[in-house]
């Protein structure tokens, strides 16, 4: 293994501690790699914009003779100057005196923005929705198919009955925002059936959060075992390298120093109102 | 303070300590826990297995590598099938910091496809993957939806060149082929708001076959679009992973994240129920004290 991937994998398995050490309190270890995170993002995305951006639409380079071209000067793109031009005009927010002009650029793009956006969202959010509401009911889902077992059968009406629970759900969760009609009787009723629906899908949202949650731990452990602690100590390992043994033993005693701190200065304050005392 | 008031009082930092443990041990341990797959999930992979050698899949990868944990064993699921199917695979990555992890991705699973291997049943030759051949990674322009609406008229709009700085116009298997017309689905794995933008400003303008794959965080507001029909499949999560794994007999760190997922959520509703516990047994001892002190 080379000396390269050895120290970065040492240091993602040191930053990766760093980050849980949040979890008993901020401290500095943590505010080294959160802070280490945010400026290698903002880093990077400037490099990627600056090339996947910038240089790719308004110059390139040439891989047959290595020269640079500028789009704008190839009569295929004059266009491409328009854009530029706005985007250089955003600029100007950083002048007190100019900062109006970025207005022009900011309303065209929201223009555009808002002209594209309606009417797409309006047919994939709404209109979509709306049709699959008023499809007809597959009676043929809760009755069974030809060929079912008497059992099958039974067990198909739950996929019948599901089209009846989401257009059901869908009217009462509706019914629950409309605010025109005091929630009582009948109305207040559904509306009360509308905040169950409203509280399953909470619910069902919360129980996928957990498991994102701790699929993001479990990476996390894969990598610090399968990968770290595997390179340090399993010979056999194709990536084994004994400097990794060093680095697990001196990040070890970090650990166990700041831990053996925390526990001293815990016992330290425990013991202070008894010394008043 | 009794036993249920102690549960209602626990420091978080105990729970945590104890999940961490529970997910450790359970990593460590040697067993497997069965994985059922979804017909959501299902119909993604059927779709890419009824394609035909030398069509097009496209495949955004919109994640950065916060979400990795989840995304990255769906991306190398699905792309190591279609490479082994023959198909071509256009990759765009539309998260600020993603396409990084995408060109990692795509090196790591061509090594993959170099390798013989047999998946449910099936014997595959290990080839070369070659760039421009087999694949063609377009990289990371800014704002999604414009992009999105851009490549709906030609791929070269917003990216006259590949992530590499190839001119898409000197790249073979991009000879022939213009916009979203020329694929056979779109399979967007993504960790942001972009799945709305690929439902609304891809799916929705250009009518493609789309499917997706997000992290567990936002699978319930999209089952929806798949009710509807707008998506033909979806999947959820390190658990839609393990499906798709699964089902492409390709275990990988999805299928073997599923023995600690079971586990920890154990932890997690048995602390949910003792919580709930204490706080009804409090309340209850409240009531009752109150009702004495009254009389």
């Amino acid at each position: 293994m080379d000396f390269g991937t050895f120290l970065w994998t040492t240091f993602a398995a040191f930053l990766t501690l760093a980050t849980f050490s949040f979890l008993y309190k901020d401290n500095p270890f943590y505010k080294f790699a959160e802070h280490l995170v945010v400026g290698t993002s903002a880093g990077y995305f400037i490099i990627i914009l600056w090339h996947n951006g910038l240089v790719q639409k308004l110059a390139y380079n040439s891989l047959e003779d290595g020269t640079w071209y500028l789009l704008w000067l190839d009569s295929s793109k004059p266009l491409y100057l328009i854009p530029a031009f706005l985007g250089i005009l955003m600029w100007t927010r950083f002048s007190s005196k100019y900062a109006w002009i970025s207005r022009w650029p900011m309303a065209m793009y929201i223009g555009i923005g808002a002209g594209v956006a309606v009417p797409l969202e309006m047919k994939a959010r709404v209109n979509e929705q709306l049709f699959a509401m008023l499809r007809p009911i597959d009676w043929a889902n809760f009755f069974g198919h030809d060929g079912m077992t008497l059992f099958e059968r039974v067990v198909d009406i739950g996929s019948g009955m599901s089209q009846i629970i989401v257009f059901g759900g869908a009217i009462a969760a509706l019914v629950y925002f409309f605010f025109s009609k005091a929630h009582t009787g009948v109305v207040g009723g559904v509306a009360k059936f509308g905040i169950w629906i409203l509280m399953i899908g909470f619910g069902a949202s919360f129980g996928f959060t957990v498991m994102a949650r701790i699929s993001l731990f479990i990476n996390r452990i894969q990598y610090m075992d399968d990968v770290w602690i595997n390179a340090a100590f399993d010979s056999t390992n194709e990536n084994y390298h004994a400097g990794f043994q060093v680095m697990f033993w001196l990040i070890a005693l970090l650990v166990v120093g700041y831990t053996i701190k925390e526990i001293v200065e815990h016992l330290s304050n425990k013991s202070k109102p008894d010394a008043a005392a | 303070m009794n036993i249920f008031d102690k549960f209602m009082s626990l420091d978080r930092r105990w729970v945590f300590l104890f999940l961490i443990i529970v997910c450790v041990i359970a990593h460590r341990m040697d067993y497997e826990v069965p994985i059922l797959v979804e017909p959501e999930v299902q119909s993604i992979y059927d779709r890419i297995e009824s394609l035909e050698p030398g069509e097009i899949v496209f495949i955004p990868l919109d994640y950065d590598p916060g979400s990795m944990a989840e995304l990255h064993p769906m991306a190398y699921a699905i792309i190591e099938q279609c490479w082994r199917k023959d198909l071509k695979v256009i990759i765009t990555a539309l998260s600020q910091n993603g396409p990084g992890l995408a060109d990692q991705a795509l090196r790591e699973i061509a090594d993959s496809v170099k390798l013989d291997r047999t998946y449910n049943g099936v014997f595959f030759e290990g080839r070369e993957i070659v760039n421009g051949i087999d694949y063609c990674f377009l990289g990371y322009k800014p704002y999604p939806s414009m992009v999105i609406l851009a490549m709906g008229q030609d791929f070269r709009i917003p990216f006259p060149l590949d992530y590499y700085g190839t001119p898409v116009d000197s790249i073979p298997m991009m000879q022939g082929v213009k916009n979203y017309d020329d694929i056979a689905c779109a399979i967007n794995i993504s960790a942001t708001n972009s799945t709305d933008y690929w439902i609304s400003y891809g799916q929705a303008r250009f009518n493609f076959p789309l499917a997706v794959g997000i992290t567990g965080v936002s699978v319930a507001q999209y089952y929806p679009y798949l009710g509807s029909g707008q998506l033909f499949g979806l999947m959820g999560g390190m658990l839609g992973a393990a499906e798709y794994e699964e089902l492409a007999d390709n275990p990988g760190p999805a299928k073997k994240g599923m023995k600690v997922q079971l586990p920890a959520h154990m932890v997690i509703i048995g602390f949910v129920l003792l919580g709930n516990i204490g706080f009804f047994m409090s309340k209850r001892r409240k009531k009752r004290d109150s009702n004495v002190g009254g009389n």
